[in-house]
């Protein structure tokens, strides 16, 4: 196997480290979104409760996933609203490229959807003479500078205001060297209003899909989603299969949770349900499975299809906020990307479910409950099993368990381990061992206590 | 097979044993005072209420407010005479001009100062994101505790759209630095009738 | 009470005095304490590399040593956490019995012996880091991300019975150090900066020691303090609670 493959986080990550003031300022960034979280799940006595009823909600989803898209379906099409299905990332392009030019149009404005981004749309769409513009500000930032987002909710959360401001004097015009936050969105507010103008179609995901009244939610703080679709001819939404719910009241369950996980905002600005198209309007919804029924189909892992992308498990990872959401190298980084994307290809994504230190603080935030150290772990088990990992790390690992399990040779690699240190577990994977670049190791004690036991107690 | 039923069949094969759905899943907030929580939560998402006894009241905070604006459009009969544009258009994309929205919100969530309207108060559904600046009025007696209220009065699909509204458009994608004003209005004015 | 002494690999080989503190604790609380003399490790450096089917041997080899014990008792929250969920035998009932009655050391003081007093000291600023295998797995404090009260913290309570030490608190007060097993060796950058990040913390308050319950989390922050010639130690929580002047 490829050991190339295993270090493409670890690779990265020293690439990202090599700013450490911009790992300090990222790293705060973030910790500052994790505690507007704590502030805010702290103001809601039933927090645990309410998460526990998530949880429930979203379980009996898996479990009735086929029932519950039917349902959906016939009360979209009752709608008056277009179903279309799409198996994989590229049946879902050519559906939404066939609708736009079913409309007769060359240009898309399109708000956040992390579908897209595992569809990979947009290069697709530009490809095929269409062109794209994302509306959501830290969508339209990454993608002027050629880059996918690196949080799958604070987009361009990898960027400084400086940045930014260097992107938008290029691409918007703006005064070089101008920072302001202010300044630089209005200038966005401005361009994207015309965008917003003059767009026929227009894509937005989906949070919440509701099989009992056949509608969806789409949630926003900049009304950008509802720029697009109430302004467009056409309303594409674009939702993986599992985001469906049973009913309205869910809602109550899901809304409370969503942005105070996320951002810590009781609720995002808006929270819009669209139910029918608006007279003229036409309105399609693909429902995307890309790896998802397979996902379903693992009982360790199944429960991943629960996640709401609010993006907590990124915000309190302290992993991902030291290498940064490109270090994943998947449309959704963080915890939650190291559940999923090994389902949707285990070669190259070996590397990530080990992408962490299984602390388990991103299991304490998720607000559906979701077992994602417990996950990582067991991605492990199952990527090592299968061969993905390294032919030498196999090899030291079954050296280290012949010693490990034989207390005669575990004394033995001991007395001789003390001095080089060559036994220790930390030390297995090479000769030349990355503990000692920024580290010391332990002074090498004259005795193990194994020694000290047999002389002092046995005597 | 087609796409959808080869779909339906692989979820079918592959998903778990049927678990029920929660026997709890509301739960109930206290708060000493309705109004108050929703006036805090308001004003701490970058909105601004103001308790009124009548539309008087309303209209001349709206003047003080907003004085010689133009491009004002309405949905409350009360307000009618400060408006010089209307919502009733046929094409969304006349709105474009839309200085001020005055439109009326049927129901109020203390815990997140979310407001509810559907397309019985919005003539056009962006009427509320493309206007510079929106105002809703609503009533105190309207107001519900939590979400889980709301949508126990709430039809969601009664109309073919509705939206809660939660304080002024925003966007904190720069450096996380708070922006009020991203795409849709750049401020929230509540009043809170009796 | 039987109670088995459990010294995970690292501290047998490179911290007997952690060992040795551990036994004396126990012994001086009441317990009559044996280490079976054929225990190695838990096994959880092959687990948590994804081998755990790797680990069959050292499993057989943990239920021989201690399946005959009322209580299993570890100084590492770590290990103990590995086994309470891992340990699995061709015995499996006495691995299941092994999985109920193992103990971290801080847990099996305050809740199986209810301590309220000791007799040590010591007279220093020292800062606690929540190694996160015993906080979130064995839930020995509360955790910061989760809503719920009343606050509590095993090892605090412990602490707070020596005689003249200062706790201090930290800015972020259970966020993980970055040791992670062979975490710190394969994601080395990130590793690292999580550990200097977490030693910054005690050091900007001014500690003395930082201490724990896991001597892996802190032997990683040892490393780096080291590295930085900083005059800041680590001791593990047994050596504080059996400390005298």
């Amino acid at each position: 196997m490829n050991k190339q493959l295993i270090l493409d986080h670890a690779d990265a990550a020293v690439e990202f480290n090599k700013n450490e003031a911009k790992v300090d300022w990222h790293d705060e960034t973030l910790w500052f979104v994790r505690t507007k979280r704590d502030r805010a799940v702290a103001q809601i006595p039933e927090w645990e409760q309410l998460r526990e009823a998530a949880s429930q909600i979203k379980n009996h989803v898996l479990s009735n996933m086929h029932d519950l898209l039917i349902q959906f379906e016939e009360n979209a099409i009752r709608n008056g609203i277009k179903i279309h299905w799409a198996a994989d990332g590229d049946e879902h392009n050519a559906i939404v490229l066939d609708i736009i030019k079913q409309a007769g149009a060359t240009r898309m404005v399109k708000s956040k959807s992390m579908l897209t981004e595992e569809c990979h749309l947009n290069k697709y769409l530009i490809d095929n003479g269409i062109e794209v513009i994302d509306s959501d500000l830290g969508e339209r930032i990454v993608q002027m500078r050629n880059e996918p987002p690196s949080h799958i909710v604070l987009p361009a959360i990898h960027l400084t205001k400086a940045e930014v401001g260097e992107t938008f004097h290029e691409h918007l015009g703006t005064d070089k060297g101008a920072t302001d936050p202010q300044y630089l969105t209005e200038a966005a507010r401005q361009h994207l209003r015309e965008t917003f103008l003059t767009r026929k179609v227009a894509l937005t995901g989906v949070n919440f899909a509701i099989a009992e009244t056949g509608g969806f939610v789409v949630c926003t703080n900049e009304g950008n989603a509802d720029m697009g679709a109430h302004l467009a001819d056409v309303h594409i939404a674009a939702m993986g299969f599992e985001k469906i719910i049973p009913r309205a009241e869910h809602l109550g369950v899901f809304l409370r949770l969503l942005a105070r996980s996320a951002t810590g905002q009781p609720i995002t600005t808006f929270s819009s349900h669209f139910h029918r198209p608006r007279p003229g309007q036409e309105m399609h919804i693909v429902i995307v499975d890309n790896g998802r029924s397979r996902q379903l189909g693992r009982p360790d892992f199944r429960n991943s299809l629960k996640c709401i992308r609010c993006a907590a498990c990124l915000n309190t990872c302290p992993v991902y906020r030291r290498s940064g959401g490109f270090s994943y190298h998947s449309a959704v980084a963080g915890p939650i990307g190291s559940i999923l994307a090994p389902n949707l290809d285990m070669k190259k994504n070996a590397d990530l479910p080990f992408a962490s230190t299984l602390c388990g603080s991103c299991s304490n935030v998720c607000p559906v409950k979701i077992d994602i150290h417990d996950q990582l772990y067991k991605w492990r088990q199952v990527l090592m099993r299968e061969g993905y990992g390294p032919g030498s790390k196999t090899v030291a690992m079954k050296a280290m368990a012949t010693v490990l399990e034989s207390p005669r040779l575990y004394r033995m690699a001991g007395k001789v381990g003390r001095g080089v240190l060559r036994f220790a577990p930390i030390t297995v994977e090479n000769g030349l061992n990355p503990w000692y670049n920024q580290r010391e190791m332990p002074e090498p004690p004259a005795e193990s206590f194994h020694d000290w036991y047999v002389n002092h107690k046995k005597a | 097979m087609t796409t959808r039923d080869q779909m339906l069949a692989s979820i079918k094969a592959n998903q778990p044993a049927m678990r029920p759905i929660p026997a709890q899943f509301t739960f109930t907030s206290v708060y000493p005072d309705l109004t108050q929580q929703f006036i805090d939560i308001l004003t701490f998402v970058g909105g601004a209420a103001l308790i009124v006894p009548d539309f008087a009241a309303i209209r001349a905070s709206l003047q003080t407010q907003f004085p010689n604006m133009t491009s004002v459009a309405t949905t409350c009969d009360e307000l009618a005479d400060l408006a010089d544009v209307t919502m009733n258009v046929s094409d969304p994309h006349e709105l474009s001009g839309l200085n001020l929205a005055i439109i009326e919100g049927p129901l109020a969530v203390a815990e997140n100062a979310a407001i509810w309207v559907d397309e019985r108060q919005l003539p056009q559904r962006v009427a509320p994101m493309i206007t510079q600046y929106l105002v809703i009025i609503i009533r105190q007696s309207t107001i519900v505790p939590n979400m889980h209220d709301a949508y126990k009065l709430l039809k969601v699909d009664e109309t073919g759209f509705g939206t809660f509204i939660c304080g002024p458009s925003k966007t904190a994608d720069i450096e996380q630095s708070l922006v009020i004003g991203a795409h849709g209005a750049r401020s929230l004015m509540v009043y809170i009738l009796p | 009470m039987k109670v088995g002494l459990f010294i995970p690999c690292y501290i047998d080989q490179f911290y007997p005095n952690v060992a040795i503190a551990t036994l004396k604790l126990l012994e001086k609380v009441g317990c009559e304490v044996a280490y079976p003399l054929q225990q190695t490790c838990c096994g959880q450096p092959m687990a948590n590399s994804g081998f755990e089917h790797l680990t069959g041997g050292c499993n057989e080899n943990f239920v021989r040593n201690f399946a005959d014990f009322d209580y299993i008792v570890s100084p590492s929250g770590s290990c103990t956490l590995h086994i309470k969920h891992h340990l699995h035998s061709t015995n499996e009932e006495a691995a299941t019995g092994i999985r109920s009655r193992i103990y971290e050391l801080t847990e099996f003081l305050t809740d199986v012996l209810n301590v309220t007093a000791l007799d040590a000291t010591f007279p220093y600023k020292v800062g606690l880091h929540q190694s996160c295998h015993g906080q979130r797995g064995l839930h020995l404090a509360q955790m910061s991300e989760l809503v719920v009260s009343p606050p509590f913290s095993k090892p605090v309570q412990l602490l707070n019975l020596v005689n003249g030490i200062e706790l201090i608190q930290l800015d972020r007060r259970d966020e993980c150090c970055g040791f992670g097993g062979t975490f710190c060796v394969t994601e080395e950058a990130v590793s690292v900066k999580m550990g200097k990040d977490r030693v910054a913390d005690h050091l900007r308050h001014g500690v003395n020691y930082i201490t724990g319950v896991d001597v892996s989390c802190l032997m990683h922050m040892e490393g780096i303090l080291k590295r930085a010639n900083s005059a800041v130690k680590v001791k593990h929580i047994a050596e504080i609670l059996t400390a005298t002047l």
